[in-house]
């Protein structure tokens, strides 16, 4: 299949996926409940001192982040799996590649998304602001980490679909595998927000390991995914 | 009475090897017994240079011991997940898919993370001693727990299920993903710990003045788990494959027990 | 110093007897599936011999 054809298919796999969320609504209704519930109860956890969640907020905004993620794979392929749509793309012969671009796509557009609205959460909650400078830093972040967390849960989630104990395991696979985006994105928005008296150049080598992150397993998820969903 | 006298498609193979006849009763093989043999030799000479020739080292004092178990089984286990990779990739690239390279890559992950477990605890112990602490939040201590937690995340995904080509082929893929986020890991890492970085722990080089009797020591611990580590696959691999041959069978007896049913009620008893 | 060294001596032994103990187990575990499964082949299946 031809290059184009690829991209094309993938948006309307992603196209795919955000209609059926845009109209379960199961997005809006629940997981982002869920993200900032979990934003809560860190400022319970650190005893809602001030200075600390200010200092701590990068990292609770990413920690929450990949809570969500989990349960945002966990409903893009439950979505596929409860009719077998998974199974009809590949008899279909709708090139793999494409199926899991379109997937992490339409998982990129939903956490992106749900990143604002977190960082919000951490402007409102525990006094986080937004410099100018840092604004080029921070939406590069967002995109770069964005674009990693997107390629590792699409492929676990793909590998993990349609079996038993998936819930358990899809966890222990990811969280392992997105730690080294939990270090790169809080220390980039850390220096993006100028939390702790960071500087914004201090930020950039972060983006650059997330930039190599998302591209690495961008690549190597598109040429796993054909290999782990043909059965 | 076992299921292996009720399968008609291979009765004739199978009766002269009933279950009491077999001479071949466990995966012990000469070789495997002569490695056997060199393990306990090799682990005994680690005890006798680790915890009695060996002297205490200037700096650490007695804590230098645990550098006996705790450098070879962490270079025993990166070894050990190389040759996972490598057999995943050998499984995946080449034209067979034979799954003697998927139950090599079983056996040497499964045996890579009891030794990385091994490190860490050794590590902490050692820690405790040299630091103070059990844990830091060091760039090769926190790598080698990622890495432990992803090798455990390997093991669960052969355990999922399926056919064992399926297994295989999964496993195969993260196999060789989880080589690709040793790499970034460590560098994430190493960069998070440049940024604020305290002064270097000392000693655990243990380059600077090392005695000779200390470097053999080493060597006879990292001869000694190599050899426990191939006598292990070579003993692990076998047990795989009966495992994967015996779900096989149990398969093919249920098939036929189907078969032998519907033909009974089909046209009577022949 | 030789309370110290009594304290290490704890850290030391159990630190070698974990590991070893871990490599036993290990081994006991292998080879007792092995027997068990052994028994279940038939002998021109398994291919090391």
């Amino acid at each position: 299949m031809s290059g184009v054809g690829t991209l094309r298919l993938a948006r309307l796999v992603a196209a795919k996926d955000l209609r059926i969320e845009g109209r379960s609504r199961v997005v809006t209704n629940q997981v982002l409940p869920f993200a900032a519930v979990t934003m809560v109860l860190f400022g319970f956890a650190l005893d809602a001192n001030t200075s600390v969640l200010e200092t701590v907020a990068p990292g609770l905004v990413w920690l929450a982040t990949m809570f969500s993620l989990l349960v945002l794979v966990q409903r893009n392929f439950s979505i596929e799996d409860d009719d077998g749509a998974l199974d009809s793309m590949r008899v279909a012969g709708v090139d793999p590649r494409a199926i899991y671009l379109g997937k992490a796509i339409g998982l990129g557009v939903q956490l992106a998304v749900l990143e604002v609205v977190l960082l919000a959460a951490a402007v409102v909650l525990y006094g986080e602001t937004v410099r100018v400078e840092g604004l080029v830093l921070l939406v590069t972040t967002l995109i770069c980490a964005t674009c990693g967390l997107a390629a590792v849960g699409t492929l676990y989630g793909g590998l993990a679909a349609g079996f038993r104990g998936r819930e358990t395991l899809l966890p222990l696979l990811t969280l392992p595998a997105i730690t080294p985006v939990l270090i790169g994105a809080t220390r980039a928005v850390e220096a993006a927000l100028g939390t702790a008296g960071a500087a914004v150049s201090d930020g950039w080598q972060w983006v650059s390991l997330l930039a190599v992150f998302a591209v690495a397993f961008g690549v190597g998820g598109a040429l796993a995914f054909g290999p782990l969903i043909d059965e | 009475m076992t299921h292996l006298d009720d399968s008609s498609t291979t009765a004739a193979a199978t009766s002269a090897h009933d279950v009491t006849s077999t001479t071949f009763a466990s995966t012990g093989t000469r070789a495997t017994r002569l490695i056997g043999i060199a393990t306990l030799v090799a682990m005994g000479w680690l005890v006798l240079f680790g915890l009695v020739f060996s002297p205490a080292d200037v700096n650490q004092g007695e804590s230098v011991r645990f550098f006996y178990i705790h450098a070879p089984t962490i270079w025993v286990a990166y070894n050990s997940f190389i040759v996972t990779a490598f057999a995943s990739g050998a499984y995946l690239f080449t034209k067979k898919h034979s799954l003697g390279w998927d139950r090599l890559a079983g056996a040497s992950a499964e045996i890579g993370v009891v030794f990385v477990a091994l490190t860490l605890l050794t590590g902490a112990l050692w820690g405790r001693l040299t630091w103070g602490v059990f844990w830091r939040w060091d760039a090769r201590l926190t790598t080698t727990a990622l890495l432990f937690t992803a090798y455990i995340g390997y093991l669960a995904i052969r355990r999922l299920g399926g056919t064992h080509h399926q297994r295989a082929r999964r496993s195969a893929v993260i196999g060789l993903l989880s080589v690709l986020l040793i790499p970034l890991v460590h560098w994430s890492v190493v960069i998070w710990r440049g940024l604020h970085q305290e002064a270097t722990v000392l000693g655990t080089d243990a380059d600077a003045d090392i005695d000779g009797i200390m470097l053999f020591s080493i060597l006879v611990g990292v001869v000694a788990f190599s050899l426990f580590y191939v006598w292990f696959v070579l003993h692990r691999t076998r047990v795989l494959a009966m495992e994967d041959l015996v779900e096989e069978r149990g398969l093919d007896a249920a098939l036929d027990a189907r078969r032998a049913e519907a033909a009974a009620t089909d046209g009577g008893g022949s | 110093m030789t309370v110290a060294f009594i304290d290490d001596a704890g850290f030391i032994f159990s630190g070698y007897a974990i590991t070893f103990l871990a490599v036993g187990v290990l081994a006991w575990r292998v080879v007792r599936s092995g027997r068990s499964l052994a028994k279940q082949i038939p002998d021109d299946e398994k291919h090391w011999t």
